[in-house]
């Protein structure tokens, strides 16, 4: 008999707007010591549809329209909530996407270990800590004897889902649900992550559901695949088939959007717009202490019309590079030439005039967009400011730019929350475009983006970077993304170049260790290749 | 640590010094002297007194001779206390308003810090509105109105409580505490609820529920905190408001404190009395604030990490 057993699931919410069907009618089960994974976009019902389980969708809004939930031969649906918060944290835990804003800020990491255990069970808190203790080091916390008193912020990313990890699982629980476990997390650490949830579950042999937006994570993992869309489950199978030989064209769409060519590099002259020489940036921090060397020593050159991909994980330096040349950040020695003229001493009236030629697109679209500004205005702002467009032409500029990025005219009035994650970054794009930069510094743009409107993102940064003639840094942790769209890759390592070549070069033959790591840690390649 | 608290009160120097400078010559601007109200003296008799407290001086003689006395902590003696020290009345009349203060503090706290998390538990149902609407009444009534209304109904319809004096009866402390209070139990209340409700939809609360913990723990263990931060950053700026705001009560319950000192110093024009409670509230004003600073960075284990670091 399956461990968990979902039958005609189905979960609504009831909005002064109407009722919007979350989850319409969807069945999976889940066996002990198997991984499931439910894959969908974001608004797919994947998260709901698991959290529904646990009575952890807010109700109202939320409503539970029908179904069956068998868990150990009980139907979870209809368990009161005392009954079901006995199971929660003790037979069903959940590990989630963000472990910087799931563990409590106010709280020490031990004592959030602790409180499944001391309060599921009788113990003593001398025999919670050694337990917490004991799975700290089980998840790969170094020295917890000494660490497990500090507080959340004092970790890294990866090492806060760590603990996330051994929070869920020291009860010793049946059913793990990880809701994206590692989309927050870079490429390295996602491996790192994905390689200890699978060893965690078949030592215990315990069942997981492993939610996520990319199929491509759940590759080496999962023995079954449940693909959703729109509340609806449109596939499932085993992983072979659903890799080998998806039928439904969404999972079919899903599994071509994960970037697997090298673009060709380009043949043209070698004409360089920007020359990095010696580059350092450094960050004071404070008399007593040694500054932190985030760009150290950097030389590389970006061709006119060419695509430069950056890679690395968070700490490289990655970002401070493209910062650095944007002069947005002070760089303590070396040398940044566009265009034949030295960025690093420019100031006033003459940066200004550079900046115009250089624009930025960062990852988050909607930190990045003011949220006080129509699209309209967040387009027509640098028009008008640049004087690229005077009051009569502005309507037009802007609307030329919704075309050119793939926004309806209609969308102009809205607002930048009333936009998916994807449509924003497509304004981000626009306001980048509209100075008519010769350049632009690209930090992460699709690292917050599901993996079907990455691929679109993708196709219109090329398609534009051909269109107006750009050149671009593509800074990015994800080194599928970069080869699909980079004429040239460089790997970044503490704040210094490793190694640099195209991308079939570096795919195909790595020179050093590190970018033999960064491959290996690229989520599915054993069937994706 | 030691660092900031030693440039904050460096910081207060100047302030406290423009607030001396502004009272002292406000209050000379003003019509009157300390002395004309007093039955008709002789030219002589007028002049020694002049002369007695320096008021004979040139302005501007007097404003250094008052800086330079203050620096030594002396407030000067009051005009219309012969023979008595502002520092000797300031000492006299602060602990009871402190008291006062204090209970005002307790019951704001109270009441005001249970209805904003009361509120915030279930947002946008009668059991938000209910004590938010009393909230809103709260700071909207001023503490003159309230006070004869408690008095009128709990005072003199009722006859359940004393309505004035100051430790002579037992529970005549009751109503100034709440007259006091209820204006900043409002304002707490406000800030309770919206950094609880901040907190409420953190990630981490959901975390905390798909542990199991009961709805009580949740709130209690894990937003408590987080949730009451700026009510303790406004605790500072309260305080102070309250020690500031008590004439009024002690007028209207004849509580012997610094509040009614002051009021009768203003139309005595008792100038040296006048400028040295405002001397004192602001310095205690900017301790409070202070205090309250360094309290909500404590709270806070990312802020007291960087404390402890300078």
């Amino acid at each position: 008999m399956a461990l968990l057993d979902v039958q005609n699931l189905a979960v609504s919410f009831v909005t002064r707007n109407g009722t919007n069907m979350a989850v319409d009618g969807i069945s999976f089960s889940v066996e002990l010591g198997k991984i499931t994974a439910i894959i969908g976009e974001s608004g797919s019902g994947k998260s709901v549809a698991c959290y529904s389980l646990l009575g952890l969708v807010p109700m109202p809004p939320g409503r539970i329209d029908g179904g069956r939930a068998l868990f150990e031969g009980r139907d979870l649906l209809q368990l009161e909530e005392s009954e079901l918060r006995k199971i929660r944290g003790r037979d069903i835990a959940m590990i989630f996407q963000d472990p910087m804003t799931c563990l409590n800020p106010y709280m020490t990491i031990g004592k959030q270990l602790m409180e499944p255990l001391l309060y599921h069970h009788r113990v003593t808190t001398e025999q919670a800590r050694a337990r917490a203790l004991e799975l700290l080091d089980e998840v790969g916390i170094r020295d917890p004897e000494s660490t497990i008193d500090n507080y959340p912020h004092q970790f890294s990313g990866g090492m806060r889902q760590r603990v996330m990890i051994a929070m869920a699982l020291i009860n010793e629980p049946k059913l793990l649900i990880a809701d994206e476990p590692t989309t927050a997390l870079d490429v390295t650490i996602q491996a790192q992550i994905l390689k200890l949830v699978a060893g965690l579950q078949l030592k215990r042999d315990i069942g997981v559901i492993f939610i996520s937006h990319d199929l491509a994570v759940v590759a080496d993992i999962a023995d079954t695949i449940v693909v959703m869309k729109q509340g609806a489950i449109v596939e499932s199978g085993n992983r072979e088939r659903i890799f080998r030989n998806a039928q439904h064209p969404y999972t079919q769409k899903l599994l071509a959007a994960i970037p697997t060519d090298s673009k060709q590099p380009r043949p043209d002259a070698v004409q360089p717009l920007i020359q990095v020489r010696n580059l350092c940036t450094w960050f004071d921090q404070g008399r007593h202490r040694e500054p932190v060397k985030a760009v150290n020593d950097v030389s590389f050159d970006i061709n006119r019309g060419e695509v430069l991909g950056l890679v690395g994980e968070s700490g490289s330096g990655k970002s401070t590079i493209g910062r650095s040349i944007l002069r947005l950040v002070p760089v303590t020695s070396g040398e940044v030439s566009f265009d034949g003229t030295d960025l690093t001493t420019l100031e006033g009236r003459e940066l200004k005039a550079m900046r115009r030629r250089m624009q930025m697109i960062f990852q988050d679209p909607f930190a990045s967009l003011n949220p006080r500004m129509t699209v309209y205005d967040a387009l027509a702002e640098p028009l008008l400011l640049h004087r690229i467009e005077n009051r009569k032409t502005v309507a037009r500029g802007v609307l030329k730019l919704m075309d050119d990025v793939g926004l309806a005219r209609a969308f102009v009035r809205k607002y930048p929350h009333e936009f998916s994650g994807g449509q924003r970054q497509r304004i981000a794009i626009g306001r980048a475009l509209a100075t008519r930069p010769e350049f632009i510094v690209a930090d992460e743009p699709v690292s917050a983006l599901d993996v079907t409107i990455q691929a679109q993102i993708l196709d219109l940064m090329q398609q534009l970077g051909r269109e107006y003639g750009l050149t671009m840094l593509f800074v990015s942790h994800d080194l599928a993304v970069v080869r699909h769209l980079a004429d040239r890759i460089l790997v970044l390592y503490k704040g210094e170049v490793v190694e640099q070549g195209s991308g079939d070069d570096l795919f195909q033959r790595p020179q050093q260790a590190y970018t033999r790591q960064l491959l290996q840690s690229i989520p599915g390649r054993s069937l994706l290749a | 640590m030691w660092r900031f608290i030693g440039v904050r009160l460096l910081q207060a120097i100047p302030v406290i010094l423009v607030v001396i400078t502004v009272t002292f010559f406000l209050v000379r601007i003003a019509p009157g002297g300390p002395f004309d109200s007093e039955k008709a003296v002789t030219r002589e008799v007028k002049a020694a007194l002049e002369a007695q407290y320096k008021l004979n001086l040139p302005l501007f003689q007097q404003y250094t001779s008052y800086l330079n006395d203050v620096a030594h902590g002396n407030l000067g003696p009051s005009f219309k206390y012969p023979g008595r020290s502002v520092n000797e009345l300031i000492a006299a009349g602060f602990p009871v308003t402190a008291e006062l203060g204090l209970y005002a503090m307790l019951v704001a706290l109270g009441i005001g810090g249970l209805a904003g998390i009361i509120a915030a538990l279930k947002p946008n149902t009668a059991q938000d509105y209910i004590p938010m609407s009393a909230a809103m009444i709260g700071i909207c009534m001023p503490s003159f109105l309230l006070g004869p209304l408690l008095v009128l109904v709990f005072g003199i319809h009722l006859d359940w409580l004393p309505v004035s004096g100051w430790g002579d009866i037992p529970g005549d402390k009751i109503l100034p505490a709440i007259t006091l209070g209820a204006a900043y139990a409002a304002y707490i209340a406000r800030l309770g609820r919206a950094g609880m409700l901040e907190v409420l939809s953190q990630d981490y609360i959901r975390t905390a529920r798909a542990k199991g913990l009961p709805e009580w723990q949740v709130v209690v263990k894990h937003s408590l905190r987080g949730g009451m931060i700026p009510v303790v950053a406004f605790l500072g700026p309260a305080f102070a408001g309250l020690l500031a705001g008590s004439f009024v009560v002690e007028t209207i319950f004849q509580i012997p404190g610094l509040g009614r000192f002051f009021v009768q110093a203003a139309f005595n024009r008792d100038y040296t009395m006048i400028l040295g409670t405002t001397v004192f509230v602001s310095v205690l004003i900017v301790l409070f604030n202070l205090l309250s600073d360094i309290l909500a960075a404590w709270m806070n284990p990312r802020l007291r990490a960087q404390f402890s670091q300078h």
